[in-house]
């Protein structure tokens, strides 16, 4: 059984360690990944009902009082 | 809705397609270019020949360039709902959940793991082990992509689902339904084999650099004869599930159709408009002609639009103000039926908050009548149920028209590869060249199409973009969406130095 597992990692330890291009791509991905959820998500793109209310019941009513409000007509 | 700030609407408007085109840039050539290595690679493993071999590594290795930089990209779409749209966002949830749960399932268990195989496991497993880890890259990439094209032909066409006035969500009630629709399915077939034409012009583009420099000529041919042939196939494909997605329209969206067309005045054999210039100043209901020169081809629109030569095709005038000869009900007449929803379900709402049971359920009776109208109880005015008509007409001819020169392309490149002058003929070199740039142009008026001729609507006839919006500063949007152009060029200019130079250094052992 530990021996598929010891392949496995061997397979990924040896293709990281001799990536060439993808070493780059690596470090583009982290650094993209890094500002989208550490400075992005977290200070621009909050969720505006999980961060409004506090419970679904309350989340509803606010969308519903949304829904609920009539169009200004413009003839 | 009485306090909507239009600006607010249209910078988050502009900031969702701004993500979604930049995302489109890497997808496509990634469900295309995954096929086209495991095509070279099956060739490779047929014929034992090490030049396959060197030249499917150097088409895997620009695979993987595009992938690295558009993984993800997507994710910022899904942050995007959750502060721009809120209010959309709460009430797709129960639709939505279930397809991209469903994607990220896919994504981390068929790419996830075969991706490692497929860069990792040359000499490491067995031949027939990598061929196959590198077919599952290219399935489970485009089995991904179903998902979300799911998701996006939902807010077309929304099937297989109930709206539960309790919650305000829309619920689904129909999996199969929603995944089975025909609008699904032509979005799936018609987007995933648009990416293999596209997979299909970059392999064209830099081996016909190559070429033209008279650089790795013998992989340049070999990947010329593969891609054209796939190119070709795929343009077929395109076309067949181009004229699928269009006959949809016309049953699902007629007033999309009609913007495609430019058609104001419905017609008995429609005719199709090949090419045209717009009236800017036409306005529904006017008088005035909606074309300063068009090309027509008779009839045709009626065929395509209904499969029925001579068959009406309602035009913008008769789906805004109705056509009772026809029995099309105008945007006005559903406006009345839908501000009588919106009415109904504050009535309701109220019902319920003051706990008064019988006035809640003859409420909801009356708004389950009418629900199907809902969104239209929140438009202004009929008018502002027509999309912008230049926009989506000029996107929709640029595309058919780009598309259906691809094939003749592909088709003068195998003419000359088997002539064995392929590398001669220095007029057809540069076409070949730009071939790429101008699949990528008809990629993104697809999405132009698709997207800017379903306005007003986040999903069709139900909710108004104007009311998925969330009420935010419209400074923030702003902010955010500079920092996104910012980000997006400065990845794009990454993504292109790497390509550069991995395609300047070539395959290896070639």
């Amino acid at each position: 059984m530990s021996q598929p597992i010891t392949k496995v990692f061997a397979l990924y330890q040896n293709g990281f360690k001799a990536m060439t291009v993808g070493r780059t791509l690596w470090k583009i991905i982290l650094i993209k990944l890094l500002i989208m959820f550490a400075v992005l998500k977290l200070f621009f793109f909050p969720n505006y009902l999980n961060t409004h209310f506090q419970t679904d019941e309350q989340r509803a009513d606010h969308v519903l009082e949304q829904l609920a409000r009539p169009s200004v007509q413009n003839h | 809705m009485v306090d909507v700030d239009l600006s607010l609407v249209n910078w988050s408007r502009a900031q969702f397609a701004l993500t979604a085109m930049y995302h489109w840039i890497f997808v496509p050539l990634t469900l295309g270019l995954s096929f086209l290595c495991a095509m070279f690679e099956s060739i490779y493993v047929r014929t034992g020949d090490e030049k396959w071999k060197a030249l499917t590594r150097f088409w895997m290795t620009l695979f993987g360039i595009n992938f690295a930089i558009g993984v993800a990209t997507g994710i910022i779409l899904e942050f995007q709902f959750g502060t721009n749209w809120s209010n959309y966002s709460w009430m797709v949830g129960d639709i939505f959940g279930a397809p991209l749960a469903i994607e990220g399932i896919f994504a981390f268990f068929l790419e996830a793991t075969f991706f490692a195989v497929m860069f990792f496991g040359w000499n490491r497993v067995s031949k027939g082990f990598h061929l196959f880890s590198t077919w599952m890259v290219a399935i489970g990439s485009n089995l991904s992509a179903l998902w979300i094209l799911v998701a996006n032909a939902w807010m077309q066409n929304p099937v297989g689902m109930a709206f539960n006035p309790e919650t305000a969500r829309f619920e689904m009630e129909n999996f199969w339904a929603v995944l089975f629709s025909p609008v699904a399915m032509s979005k799936f077939t018609h987007a995933t084999s648009s990416g293999f034409l596209l997979a299909s012009l970059f392999v064209i583009t830099i081996s016909s650099w190559y070429l033209l420099k008279g650089r790795h000529m013998e992989m340049a041919k070999k990947s010329i004869v593969v891609a054209s042939v796939f190119g070709l196939l795929a343009s077929a494909y395109v076309g067949f599930t181009g004229d699928e997605a269009a006959f949809e329209n016309a049953q699902k969206q007629p007033m999309k159709l009609a913007a495609f067309e430019g058609l104001y005045k419905g017609e008995q054999n429609a005719g199709l408009v090949a090419a045209g210039i717009i009236n800017s100043a036409k306005k529904p209901g006017d008088s005035q002609s909606p074309f300063l020169f068009e090309v027509k081809l008779p009839g045709l629109l009626s065929l395509l639009a209904n499969r029925a030569p001579g068959s009406f095709v309602p035009g913008i005038d008769d789906l805004v103000y109705g056509n009772k000869e026809q029995k099309v009900m105008g945007v006005a007449e559903k406006m009345k039926l839908g501000q009588q929803a919106v009415a109904d379900l504050a009535t309701f709402k109220q019902a319920r908050k003051d706990k008064n049971e019988n006035a809640a359920k003859d409420a909801l009776a009356r708004f389950t009548a009418n629900r199907e109208f809902l969104g239209y109880g929140y438009l202004s005015t009929p008018e502002e149920a027509v999309p912008p008509v230049s926009t989506v007409f000029y996107s929709f001819h640029i595309m058919v028209i780009l598309g259906s020169f691809f094939p003749v392309l592909f088709l003068a490149y195998l003419f000359y590869t088997f002539k064995g002058r392929i590398a001669e003929v220095r007029w057809l070199l540069p076409v070949g060249i730009s071939s790429y740039f101008l699949g990528l142009v008809a990629q993104q008026m697809g999405w132009i199409v698709a997207e800017v001729g379903r306005q007003p609507w986040a999903i069709q006839g139900l909710l108004p973009v104007k009311v998925a919006t969330t009420n935010l500063a419209v400074g923030h949007v702003q902010a955010t969406f500079f920092m996104f152009l910012g980000l997006f060029t400065l990845l794009l200019i990454a993504e292109i130095k790497i390509m550069l130079k991995q395609i300047s250094i070539g395959p290896e052992g070639l």
